[in-house]
């Protein structure tokens, strides 16, 4: 199975996964900066496509984070997801962003039973989840994903750029102190969950916040 | 690619309606708009995330109609082409993202193109009622007015030569209908409200101030002053909150007709001036109207009194092309593909202020 991946809740960044590739990698990429999707995420597709020989055609299915994410960079991934499924006739399933995360460091050495992955939420807020580890096995969502104060999570170990900015208040894993979600984990966790035949979210943004707008109140009426 | 009469398919996001057009070279052949409008009622004006929401949504279905209505398949189209500015930035990101994930996809050549320039694009296309190959005449003024944007163009050429005239420098007109509306209570969009409860007020009761006429803004013909052919719209705003509460103040019954009636004036009276100003002093002798507001009666009564006094025509094309739409954002990358513009690549970023003197992105 061959699976494009792609996620832009922080970085922007895409994956070539297939169970049949050495680590399940054939190709993947990612920007640095959270603020130029639109420009970045087309053309960083395409050139990854055409290295490693790969065609819409040659695809069995997409996989997009839904967030939580800040809305526009969000959307510029799943604009792109959507269309590409569309156009291709291929499935696209969803993925929590965060399942990236949790993927990264339960590969890692530094995974723990039960742990927090954090993510920059902007306006002093962070977007996590709290995730369980049994050995051997896929990190499982326990709760989230939220969005709220660095202050009010659960004191477990918390991992992800959003610990990192908060190192103060929360338990950062240093080495995962500047880490987003990235396509590479997120495509290889659908893989794993596919083949277990576990079903994966629709394409629908988690935003967590609704729009400021304000329902404007009455005229002051002049007395 | 087919550069005598090339399919496109065109997108547009820049505001509230989500649309998908396709043209093959002057003849439009679908044009499928969404609109997220009524969900921005209960706020009495655009909100940029609502709007951007909605594209996310509706930009797929909105794509997969437009191409059921043309009957074309995306194989067949020769070129895509895209709103990259001016417009709300989150609004035109979805719209960007969507149109360069299709170039990806299908491998056909994108254009990056400019939304004011679009709107003059759709003067292009053949006539609905005859069929009739339709030119755009040298030299040509267009006057656009909607809730985003109020500007007056010269065309001289539409794929390579665009001049911006005059602007507002503050709120668009349609903005303006929508403030007032909202304070005289007439509801959401303000533009049909008023327009309509304005025919039974008398347009004389009260005078409005013009924006931007006085003799320091207005100079000379051979001094023009600083906003000779601008607009502002915010002091009008403003005076009739006042005197809406002047007349509350007097514990009267505000006279919400004659209110309407005589702001409408004064934004129809100071635009249409000012436009016929700018094309008799540019010796233009063709205007097309452009925007939705182009669907506001008194608007095009006096606009086309004034343009026929001066001699000018006004050309004003059928309203649901007015409006935004990808129909026009197609009929502009017809004209591209067929003057031989080179394609913007997947490379560019959407431009919420880009200048009307960009009329397709280079690669
Ligand atoms: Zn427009």
């Amino acid at each position: 199975m061959m699976i494009l991946a792609i996620d832009t809740s922080a970085v922007a960044s895409a994956a070539l996964v297939s169970d049949d590739a050495p680590e399940s990698v054939l190709a993947s990429f990612a920007t640095a900066d959270t603020r130029s999707h639109a420009e970045v995420l087309a053309p960083g597709i395409h050139a990854m496509l055409s290295e490693a020989g790969v065609s819409g055609a040659d695809l069995d299915a997409l996989v997009v984070g839904v967030g939580p994410g800040p809305f526009t960079g969000l959307r510029s991934g799943i604009a792109t997801a959507r269309t590409l499924s569309f156009v291709w006739g291929k499935p696209l399933h969803g993925l929590m962003s965060l399942d990236a995360v949790a993927l990264e460091v339960a590969e890692s050495t530094a995974a723990v039973p039960e742990f927090l992955v954090v993510t920059d939420a902007r306006r002093k807020e962070v977007y996590w989840a709290r995730y369980s580890l049994a050995d051997g096995q896929l990190p499982l969502l326990q709760d989230g994903p939220h969005v709220s104060v660095a202050a009010d999570l659960p004191e477990l170990p918390a991992f992800g750029a959003g610990a990192g900015l908060y190192g103060d208040i929360l338990d950062a894993h240093p080495e995962f102190a500047a880490e987003q979600p990235d396509a590479l984990y997120l495509g290889q966790f659908a893989l794993a969950r596919l083949a277990s035949g576990e079903a994966l979210l629709d394409s629908t943004p988690l935003y967590l916040r609704e729009s400021d707008a304000q329902v404007p109140g009455p005229r002051k009426r002049a007395l | 690619m087919n550069r005598t009469q090339p399919l496109v398919l065109g997108i547009e996001s820049s505001c509230d309606e989500t649309g998908v057009g396709v043209v093959r070279g002057t003849t439009l052949l679908a044009n499928t708009v969404s609109s997220s409008m009524d969900e921005h009622v209960r706020f009495g004006g655009v909100i940029p995330e609502i709007a951007s929401r909605a594209h996310l949504d509706a930009f797929v279905p909105t794509l997969e109609k437009a191409l059921a209505d043309a009957d074309v398949r995306l194989a067949d189209v020769d070129a895509i082409a895209v709103t990259s500015g001016p417009g709300l930035a989150g609004a035109l990101m979805v719209g960007v993202c969507a149109a360069k994930a299709l170039a990806v996809a299908t491998g056909k050549p994108l254009y990056a193109i400019n939304h004011l320039v679009a709107h003059v694009g759709v003067g292009l296309l053949d006539d609905r009622a005859t069929g009739r190959t339709q030119d755009l005449p040298a030299n040509l003024g267009a006057l656009l007015v909607s809730g985003g944007h109020t500007e007056i163009l010269r065309i001289n050429g539409i794929t390579s030569d665009v001049e911006l005239l005059g602007a507002t420098i503050d709120d668009a007109a349609g903005e303006a209908y929508d403030k007032v509306a909202r304070i005289l209570g007439l509801g959401y969009p303000g533009g049909p409200a008023i327009d309509k409860v304005a025919r039974n007020g008398n347009p004389k009761a009260i005078r409005f101030p013009r924006g931007l006429s006085q003799p320091k803004y207005m100079g000379t013909a051979d001094q023009p002053g600083p906003h000779r052919y601008d607009w502002s719209f915010s002091g009008l705003k403003t005076a009739v909150a006042r005197c809406v509460e002047q007349f509350e103040a007097r514990g009267e019954e505000i006279p919400v007709a004659d209110i309407a009636a005589a702001f409408q004036e004064a934004v129809v009276d100071v635009i249409s001036s000012k436009a016929v100003l700018a094309c008799r002093e540019h010796g233009i002798k063709d205007v097309l109207l452009g925007g939705g507001v182009a669907a506001n009666s008194r608007l095009r009564e006096l606009t086309g009194q004034r343009c026929a006094s001066a001699g000018i025509r006004l050309h004003v094309p059928p309203l649901d092309l007015c409006t935004d739409n990808g129909a026009m954002v197609a009929a502009l990358g017809a004209q591209l593909v067929m003057a031989g513009v080179e394609p913007s690549g997947i490379g560019f970023a959407p431009d919420s202020s880009l200048p009307v003197t960009s009329v397709s992105l280079p690669a």
